[in-house]
């Protein structure tokens, strides 16, 4: 099901087609089509182990790291399948960045966890070139005023709400296009939630945005799109209003409204 | 009740007299060891040579042969085992045949020691024609504790968090950058633990450098890795079955045991201190 209907104002970044993907024999995902949009935040809901980890985490072939996993059809970025032979895996993850579920900042100083992408990529070695996009990727994660005077202490002094920032701060200092984001959460406390989801918003505006969520709430809160996934297919994808106050599914009202899930 | 009462006390009376009664046989060869052979040990014990034949002067050649054995093994043994860890952990595909190539490594640390020292015989002495030498022995002793140091290296990097490693893989990271920058400063600590333990596993073994490596006694330090040498356990056991003055050889004989168990101890202890300052900075 693609979403002939939809309006897509701002074009779009990338299309998935006819994705099926297997774990060992099982498939987890069927026939996926998606589309996503430019600076929008499409979120993508459902029930656990319905797939939509599995989903986000083929957009930067995260899954490659997994030897039982198979993958068919295509993810287009741009027009060009992600999963074609020629491409550069990581060339495709610095264009497509992502946020883990769990905080997981390297066992290292502040500055040194934003600056890593940066040195691994070859960006420079001059520490003042270095120290200003450290400084710039934790402003625009709404870090940096915490943390501008320990600099150089442990990542892990940081609580998990800071942590995660400092991990989106990590991603974006290498300049992605597109950031995803794995529900980012869903470890973190209401407080630390809304400064993420504030972010995210304010972030849409230069990156367009995927973020997976078992969260309807959060979903309904900041997302532009939302893909409505169960048993590895989509069942729904429709502007969020629209898909939370309208939806043309008998199955994703019932989810919506809280019947099962 | 009651009972269940009595059953508790009665298990717990058992579990400490099993670990007294160890205590104690620990602490009694310790003590053994420690009274026979103390007497003998002096500054001149450790850093002379010996003379009149083993039974006056001191034990420095084979406190010397001991370093060189221990040394060289570490240094094939370190890189050699550490890499083949990480290929192991974070480049192959977990399939069967990587299964049966660990299970082959688990069974390579079971062998005894004297097959190892066979081997280092036939291989090193004989076919590559390295002599009786530091450099054959360093070769068996490296062998001996390949599957220790590639197992404890295997756990180490097991230990680091995969999120860890998806975090450097999604910044754009190759493979490679993610285990040298991320991996391995992470499981660095338990693999020099790992490594210390079997160095003093290697200190202490007899059979491997039998054949391979050592002498009984010779006049001169050893000049290059080619040279015989004097190594401490072969020591002890040469002066209890070799010479003609046994009583004098018997008392030099404990020095030397303790001399090599104070080695030992110090390896250990060295581990441990290393295990507990990394374990303190780590905050996973």
């Amino acid at each position: 099901m693609v979403d002939n209907q939809i309006n897509h104002k701002n074009g779009l970044r990338m299309k998935i087609r006819d994705l099926d993907f297997y774990y060992d024999n099982q498939q987890i995902l069927k026939k996926v089509n998606l589309n996503i949009e430019k600076n929008m935040i499409t979120a993508i809901i459902g029930p656990s182990g319905c797939g939509k980890s599995t989903l986000i985490r083929t957009l930067n072939r995260m899954n490659d790291i997994i030897p039982s996993a198979k993958i068919k059809g295509d993810i287009l970025l741009d027009n060009e399948n992600i999963y074609s032979n020629g491409l550069d895996v990581i060339e495709i993850r610095k264009k497509v960045g992502m946020v883990f579920q769990k905080p997981n900042p390297f066992p290292k100083s502040i500055f040194e966890n934003v600056a890593y992408g940066l040195k691994i990529n070859g960006f420079s070695k001059d520490r003042n070139r270095l120290m200003e996009r450290v400084q710039e990727s934790l402003e625009a994660a709404a870090l940096w005023e915490e943390v501008k005077d320990r600099l150089n202490t442990s990542a892990f002094d940081l609580s998990g709400g800071q942590q995660q920032r400092l991990c989106i701060a990590r991603t974006l200092a290498i300049k992605p296009e597109i950031i995803l984001f794995d529900e980012p959460c869903s470890a973190l406390d209401p407080i630390a939630t809304s400064k993420i989801e504030e972010l995210m918003i304010k972030l849409k505006e230069y990156y367009t945005i995927i973020i997976v969520t078992h969260n309807m709430q959060q979903a309904a809160r900041i997302s532009d799109y939302t893909a409505f996934l169960m048993m590895g297919e989509l069942i729904e994808f429709d502007e969020t209003e629209r898909l939370f106050t309208r939806p043309r599914q008998k199955i994703t009202e019932d989810y919506i409204t809280g019947r099962f899930g | 009740m009651k009972i269940r009462r009595i059953k508790e006390k009665i298990a717990y009376l058992f579990l400490l007299s099993v670990v007294a009664l160890l205590l104690f046989i620990l602490g009694f060869i310790f003590y053994f060891l420690f009274s026979k052979g103390i007497k003998i040990i002096s500054w001149d014990f450790l850093t002379q040579m010996p003379k009149k034949s083993m039974t006056a002067g001191g034990i420095f050649p084979a406190i010397l042969g001991t370093f060189y054995l221990t040394f060289g093994a570490m240094l094939f043994a370190l890189p050699l085992g550490v890499s083949s860890a990480i290929y192991l952990s974070e480049y192959v595909a977990q399939n069967r045949l990587v299964k049966v190539i660990r299970l082959g490594i688990n069974n390579l640390a079971g062998v005894p020691s004297v097959v190892f020292g066979l081997f280092g015989l036939v291989v090193f002495v004989k076919y590559l024609n390295f002599g009786i030498s530091i450099l054959s022995g360093s070769l068996t002793l490296a062998i001996l504790i390949l599957p220790t140091i590639i197992r404890a290296s295997e756990e180490a990097l097991l230990a680091v968090p995969q999120t860890f490693r998806e975090g450097s893989l999604a910044l754009g990271a190759t493979k490679w950058q993610t285990i040298q920058k991320v991996v391995l400063p992470n499981a660095i600590s338990g693999i020099l633990t790992g490594s210390i333990l079997s160095i003093g596993r290697a200190a202490g073994e007899t059979a491997p450098i039998l054949f391979t490596a050592v002498t009984f006694y010779k006049m001169r330090l050893p000049g290059s890795i080619f040279s015989e040498v004097q190594a401490l356990p072969y020591h002890i056991y040469a002066l209890l079955t070799e010479g003609t003055h046994p009583e004098t050889q018997v008392a030099i004989a404990y020095g030397t045991a303790l001399v090599l168990i104070g080695l030992v101890l110090a390896f250990n202890l060295i581990a441990i201190f290393l295990r507990n300052k990394f374990r303190r900075s780590k905050k996973w």
